[in-house]
């Protein structure tokens, strides 16, 4: 086991590498700078010596190929460069913004999985029972529904309409702060959990080995228990991976929206202000949240099917 | 001369003002909105140009001068007096004597000289550089040939000489907010930048990035009985629809509104009467590229304006938000004609000018604009009909508005439609017209009239402030003949308020940039305020 979870961990590295590739490729070519984004609004007039002495201090009159061995050297000692902005290390002000995304993910993920799999067992247990039904119609409006819309409508009902909890913003960390911007996050998920769960009871409960625990008497609980639960778990925790990594990547519209101060915001705004190296670390964090998940569920995995292993 | 932007002011403030004539009341917390961005960039603001970090730089810093909402001119701040010489390039400030920092250390002329030596220092490539450009010995300050700008002279601890190579009204410049005093020294401490300290009326508590910065009343500020709040929080709410939740959900107690909002707020008889509207400094317009064969002769520009129904746009799509344009300086500018109309919309007399350059079959033509809805392509797709009409076949462009800033600049556009400053220093406007301004720097229609020249160096050399204001009128409207743009609205800015909340100002440079000490809410508002 721990020989498989080094291999796993080994071959997050190339594909760490080839996301910075990636990223410094893009950012390097496309047109609009840290410079010209600053007169973007019009309310300051270009200054051509202020950008040139800008593009040199950041190091942006330098070569591609110079520029491109600057960060990977910097990379290599986990020096993600200063941001363009704040002119603080990137590590610093991506480390003052994770924790809030981190919990908001969280939040979301548990607000899923508290809802989407038991209904998705009830659902599938009661196959065209108006549970299932409902379930189902529910399961496809939250897939469907754009997140920015859900918010507002959230917003709207919970901080406008009833008055029970505030519409934005983050206050000292309290509960009552995360709510909105974790059920929104958290809805699409519910919705597929639910849907793969139901999807992978009904598959099971047909499967030979079900049939045969029940014709030598076993329980329905203990079927459910003993060989049901174990084999859905591996699609479950495969749904549960996919959507818990890629959700830093989908906060971005939630945090904008609640004023959540997480890494989704930041990485909108630095975009937006061409602050590249904030931009590219941000996204390798998102990348290496995403990897590090992935390579979590393939170690569990492992542990509930000792088959994957040997592949 | 400023009759018409007091008139106005005055007006479009009205509910605002009434609301002042009950004795201002100290204490609570205001919740104030910073809406555009989901970040403040720094609490450096001498590195930002930022208009989003300076909502909490303006609680925390104050700059020699500032702007005078209701007489719409920089007035000194730091300073009790100011003596010029004749030719106003010596400025002699008298510095307040009762100012201090926050950290108790008391304001002198060394506080001054060390934060704009700090801006004009090359190694920090901060923005505001240019504002010491003209300061004798700046080139040698910048080349490293002198330790200290020769033309910042300290006279007494609470005297201070600035020397300029040319005649400069410097109030425009060092009332920017990024030109702000620090403590002498202080800001080479790392620890400073994340705790400012200022001579603001209000002093820092906490930053919490991507949401607030909490800032709570400073009872040593120089101005006696003020501020009046006991703290504000400076959140960050970018998006308009949750920023009006927010604010109709009472947790906020001013919102920045676009069009769509405005009329929603204009017909909701709870938010209608709490509206603050100002002409801010700022023109719409399209650009055209004088290279560019068609838009080198003058008919044709003057043709495109108009083939233009501005009045009909301004009104369907821009919501009333917005002051038609007649030229490039705003209505709020002393040097705005008020008796010179904009070019009326006449798609005849447009064809007959195209036909009269040479085109009687009109031309095709790109026109570069951003997403923006009141100055992006939403304008650009209702004109591109209207021109189509007199036979100019125009295309839409976009672009995102970091790339726009950096086309335009460097010309590489036919048309391009933007949003740019227009005041409130009408000279340092007008600069952006003159031949030698080259389109690197802010002349981006290469702008090159002789006669607009002249008018342009009078003007720098006159003394006589009503003079010189009338000289630049007359070069506005040169511009205005010579129709380098497509003039098309000046914005109208809307700001929504609580009842409880007073003290706004109707402030054209930037609305939602308020002097917080100013502020105060009364009885009326919610307990979590108090």
């Amino acid at each position: 086991m721990l020989r498989f979870t080094i291999r796993r961990l080994l071959q997050v590295i190339p594909t760490l590498l080839a996301v910075a590739l990636l990223i410094f490729v893009i950012f390097s070519v496309i047109p609009g700078s840290f410079a010209s984004s600053l007169m973007a609004d019009g309310r300051t007039n270009a200054d051509p010596e202020m950008i040139a002495r800008l593009n040199a201090e950041f190091g942006l009159d330098k070569p591609l190929h110079v520029r491109f061995f600057d960060y990977v050297s910097g990379l290599m000692r986990l020096d993600l460069g200063d941001s363009f902005r704040t002119r603080e290390p990137v590590a610093d002000v991506i480390n003052a913004r994770i924790w809030a995304s981190l919990k908001l993910s969280i939040a979301a993920m548990v607000f899923a999985m508290v809802i989407g799999i038991p209904l998705g067992f009830i659902a599938a247990l009661r196959p065209g029972s108006l549970l299932d039904t409902l379930t189902m119609i529910g399961a496809v409006s939250g897939l469907s529904m754009p997140q920015f819309w859900l918010g507002l409508l959230l917003m709207y009902t919970f901080a406008l309409i009833l008055g029970w909890l505030p519409s934005f913003g983050y206050g000292g960390g309290d509960l009552k702060y995360l709510i909105l911007p974790a059920i929104t996050l958290g809805v699409t998920p519910l919705a597929l959990l639910a849907r793969t769960t139901r999807a992978g009871v009904l598959e099971i409960m047909n499967e030979d080995f079900i049939r045969t625990a029940h014709s030598k008497g076993m329980s329905n609980g203990r079927v459910i228990r003993w060989h049901l639960m174990r084999n859905v778990m591996v699609l479950v925790v495969t749904t549960i991976g996919l959507q818990f990594g890629s959700m830093m990547g989908q906060a971005v519209v939630i945090e904008k929206l609640f004023s959540w101060p997480g890494i989704g915001s930041l990485l909108v705004d630095s975009v937006a202000i061409r602050d590249i190296p904030v931009v590219q670390g941000t996204i390798l964090v998102i990348v290496l949240w995403f990897l590090l998940i992935n390579t979590f569920v393939d170690i569990v995995y492992a542990a509930i099917d000792p088959r994957i292993k040997q592949t | 001369m400023f009759k018409p932007m007091t008139l106005a002011a005055a007006l479009l403030a009205g509910t605002a003002f009434a609301a002042w004539a009950a004795d201002p009341q100290s204490g609570g917390t205001l919740n104030f909105v910073a809406p555009y961005g989901s970040s403040f960039g720094t609490l450096d603001i001498h590195s930002s140009p930022s208009t989003q970090d300076e909502f909490p730089a303006k609680a925390i810093h104050r700059s020699l001068y500032q702007w005078n909402s209701e007489e719409s001119r920089p007035e000194l701040e730091l300073a009790t007096e100011v003596e010029a010489s004749d030719d106003r390039t010596v400025h002699t400030y008298k510095l307040r004597e009762n100012a201090v920092f926050h950290n108790g250390k008391p304001f002198t002329a060394d506080d001054v000289i060390y934060s704009y030596e700090r801006i004009a220092n090359p190694k920090n490539a901060f923005p505001g550089s240019r504002y010491f450009s003209d300061l004798v010995g700046f080139d040698a300050f910048v080349k490293g040939e002198a330790e200290h700008i020769e033309g910042l002279t300290k006279i007494d601890d609470h005297t201070l000489e600035l020397r300029y190579n040319n005649p400069t009204e410097p109030g425009y410049d060092l009332m920017k907010t990024n030109a702000a005093i620090y403590p002498a020294g202080l800001a080479d401490d790392p620890d400073f930048i994340s705790n400012p300290i200022g001579l603001g009326p209000f002093k820092f508590v906490e930053n919490v990035p991507g949401s607030r910065v909490v800032v709570e009343k400073f009872d040593q500020f120089y101005k006696d009985g003020k501020p009046y709040l006991d703290k504000i929080n400076i959140v960050l709410l970018g998006d308009a629809s949750a920023r009006d939740v927010a604010f109709r959900n009472q947790e906020i107690d001013v919102s920045v509104l676009g069009p769509s909002q405005y009329v929603a707020y204009q017909a909701d008889p709870n938010l209608k009467d709490g509206l603050l509207e100002v002409a801010e400094v700022y023109t719409r317009h399209i650009g055209f590229d004088p290279d560019f064969e068609p838009f080198s002769k003058k008919e044709v520009r003057q043709a495109f304006n108009h083939a233009i129904n501005a009045d009909l746009i301004i009104d369907k799509l821009v919501k009333n938000k917005a002051y038609r344009a007649s030229g490039w300086l705003p209505i709020s500018s002393p040097a705005f004609d008020k008796d010179k109309a904009p070019y009326a919309y006449d798609p005849d007399k447009a064809r007959q000018m195209l036909a009269d350059a040479g085109y009687p079959d009109g031309f095709d033509m790109e026109i570069t604009a951003t997403q923006n809805e009141s100055w992006g392509l939403t304008i650009v797709e209702a004109i591109i009909p209207m021109l189509q009409e007199v036979g100019i076949r125009a295309t839409a462009k976009p672009v995102e508005a970091s790339v726009l800033a950096e086309i335009v600049p460097q010309g590489d556009f036919q048309a391009f439609m933007w949003s740019n400053l227009s005041g409130p220093d009408d000279y340092g406007i007008m600069k952006c017209y003159y031949s030698e301004t080259p389109q690197s720097s802010c002349n981006y229609v290469e702008f090159d009239n002789p006669e607009f020249d002249k008018l342009f160096e009078a003007a720098g050399a006159e003394a006589d402030a009503a003079k010189k204001t009338d000289l630049l009128r007359q070069a506005n409207n040169i511009v205005q003949d010579e129709a380098p743009h497509w003039f098309f609205n000046y914005n109208k800015a809307v700001m929504a308020y609580q009842p409880w909340l007073h003290g706004l100002q109707a402030n054209a440079t930037e609305l939602a940039i308020q002097n917080y000490e100013d502020l105060w809410i009364d009885d009326s508002a919610p307990d979590s305020r108090k």
